[in-house]
């Protein structure tokens, strides 16, 4: 997708965005609600019609050939149910037969954990049952590229870890998936490329590692001393010294932990409460996004130091 | 669009009608009643002094007039409610976005409603002819036809409302509000001629009249209504227009 923009009235969604996606690949679009996401992907998906930009899927023109690119792609919406009597089987049946080949409905139901469920209505599911539901029915006809659109929003814990590793199952299978999502721990473990968005323009795009390391203010070491501030500013890689009463931070690249450790081992000063922090995705999403006066909602329900969390590193 | 997706598109369609309870009691059971309640009331004695009931029975007056209330019931009711609630709750957005077209899904609404109704009126004719002694029809392919192209106009029609109202509950709400008034003004309850000029004046110009018209004219007389069968071909292909213009506006 080259030069991306969708207007709605005198709204811009989406101006000028472009990434790519290879095959096998998972690629999070990340940004605040609002940011054109949404608009981006049903673009793709000839949902909607770009006013401008060259957008390419599978090789096919979403434009002119929609018929041909939705039976190769696989699609799980933002706020798309089902008819609350429609029961599981019936659904799978119908979506299954927009392609050419006829899937074997129960090896489906069985692998995505269904299969007892296949008549119950779809109204009388829970969230995670739903999404693996939707899920299955995106796979049904084996595509190629995968869209899934907010598919934890609203899980409890439980049922995101087991929606991640079904992210991972239909990677495996070597579909190229795009994964919008508002959780930075998603985008962490299951993306190998991000899109950031911001009032519809891409402001980055890289690996999680990448941003972390481009945009996320690098690394923090705070701990006791009472040698003078500039001692550790003038050591090479440190962007920022602070102190906060007898502790010093220091904020720089992550080579400067050890720049410390070299300047205090010889001191015999050494601080028995040394912390280290390493940015993480979240912090570099919110550089990149703004202080999220306008989204952070979903974001704040998961604070940046837990000590499980991919990039996390806390250190005595 | 292989055959394949509209198959399921009609199977599916019949199947969560037969599970929408106000579809089947508005299709199959209050046009019952209303066969109980008027043909007891009015029987098939013609009216001596011949202004109303077209110099007909009361029954026979009201066997086409019935049939043209499951039709109604359909078109403007079950129809618009299943739509409607599809768009609110982005079934047909994820169905269009998984190559399930949605002239599928139109077509097998149709399809199914057309099947609806045709049960519902044969229910609600053998009803009548059971429980009344009505005429029977002078020239059934004339009824049958009306009753074709009456049916599918409303069925557009209430493509039409399920296209543009917002919700399931508020089509509905609209639909059923909607059949009483039909059924009060159009003809197919208090005889025409005893409205009053401004009812009798709206229901002349409500959409059930000339569908009442088009089924009576062939049965009473043996002579079709051209100008009804085109009023009701006009009221479906406009109700058509509009509503696919709406749709891939969605």
């Amino acid at each position: 997708m080259r030069g991306l923009r969708k207007t709605y009235g005198k709204t811009t969604a989406v101006d000028d965005v472009s990434f790519t996606v290879e095959p096998g690949e998972i690629v999070g679009i990340l940004g605040p609600n609002g940011s054109g996401k949404t608009t981006t992907v049903e673009c793709l998906q000839g949902l909607r019609r770009p006013d401008q930009g060259d957008v390419r899927v599978l090789g096919l023109d979403p434009r002119h050939q929609v018929a041909t690119l939705r039976r190769r792609i696989g699609c799980q919406l933002q706020d798309a149910a089902l008819p609350d009597r429609l029961r599981v089987g019936e659904a799978v049946r119908l979506f299954a037969s927009v392609g050419d080949r006829r899937p074997d409905i129960d090896a489906l139901l069985r692998e995505w954990g269904l299969r007892e469920k296949r008549r119950a209505p779809f109204g009388s599911l829970s969230g995670g049952q739903r999404q693996r539901l939707f899920v299955a029915l995106a796979l049904v006809n084996d595509p190629e590229l995968v869209f899934l659109d907010e598919m934890t929003t609203g899980l409890d814990p439980t049922a995101r870890r087991d929606a991640w590793r079904l992210v991972e199952r239909v990677r495996d299978r070597g579909a190229a998936i795009v994964l919008v999502t508002h959780f930075m721990d998603e985008a962490e473990r299951l993306c190998d490329r991000l899109v950031v968005l911001r009032d519809g323009a891409v402001v980055a795009t890289g690996t999680p590692a990448e941003l972390v390391h481009r945009h996320g203010g690098g690394l923090t070491a705070s701990f006791s001393s009472d040698l003078p501030l500039p001692v550790f500013a003038e050591l090479p890689g440190v962007r920022d010294v602070r102190r906060h009463g007898t502790t010093v931070e220091v904020t720089g690249e992550p080579a400067v932990v050890l720049r410390i450790g070299h300047l205090l081992v010889p001191t015999g000063h050494v601080p028995a409460d040394l912390l280290v922090r390493q940015a993480t995705l979240e912090d570099a999403y919110i550089r990149l996004v703004g202080d999220g006066t306008q989204d952070g909602t979903q974001d704040g329900a998961d604070p940046p130091t837990r000590g499980d969390e991919p990039g996390t590193a806390v250190a005595r | 669009m292989n055959g394949r997706v509209l198959t399921e598109s009609g199977r599916v369609e019949l199947l969560l009608l037969l599970r929408e309870p106000v579809t089947l009691v508005f299709a199959l059971a209050l046009p019952i009643v209303n066969v109980v309640v008027l043909g007891g009331v009015f029987g098939d004695q013609p009216d001596p002094t011949g202004e109303v009931f077209r110099g007909v029975g009361g029954s026979t007056y009201y066997t086409p007039a019935y049939i043209s209330l499951v039709a109604a019931s359909v078109g403007l009711i079950s129809v618009p409610t299943q739509l409607a609630g599809y768009r609110e709750r982005g079934v047909l957005r994820r169905m269009r976005a998984s190559g399930l077209p949605v002239a599928a899904v139109l077509g097998a609404q149709l399809a199914v409603g057309l099947g609806l109704a045709a049960v519902g009126a044969a229910v609600v004719t053998a009803f009548s002819f059971l429980t009344n002694d009505p005429a029977p029809a002078e020239d059934p392919v004339g009824v049958v036809v009306a009753f074709l192209v009456g049916t599918v106009a409303l069925i557009l029609l209430g493509i039409l409302l399920g296209a543009v109202l917002p919700t399931a509950r508020a089509a509905q709400g609209a639909g059923v509000l909607l059949w009483f008034v039909l059924l009060i003004l159009g003809g197919a309850g208090p005889p025409p001629e005893v409205l009053p000029d401004a009812m009798g004046t709206v229901g002349a110009l409500t959409p059930l009249r000339p569908l009442v018209l088009a089924l009576q004219d062939p049965w009473f007389s043996g002579s079709w209504n051209p100008g009804m069968l085109a009023v009701l071909a006009a009221i479906g292909a406009v109700s058509w227009a509009l509503a696919s213009w709406r749709l891939r506006r969605d």
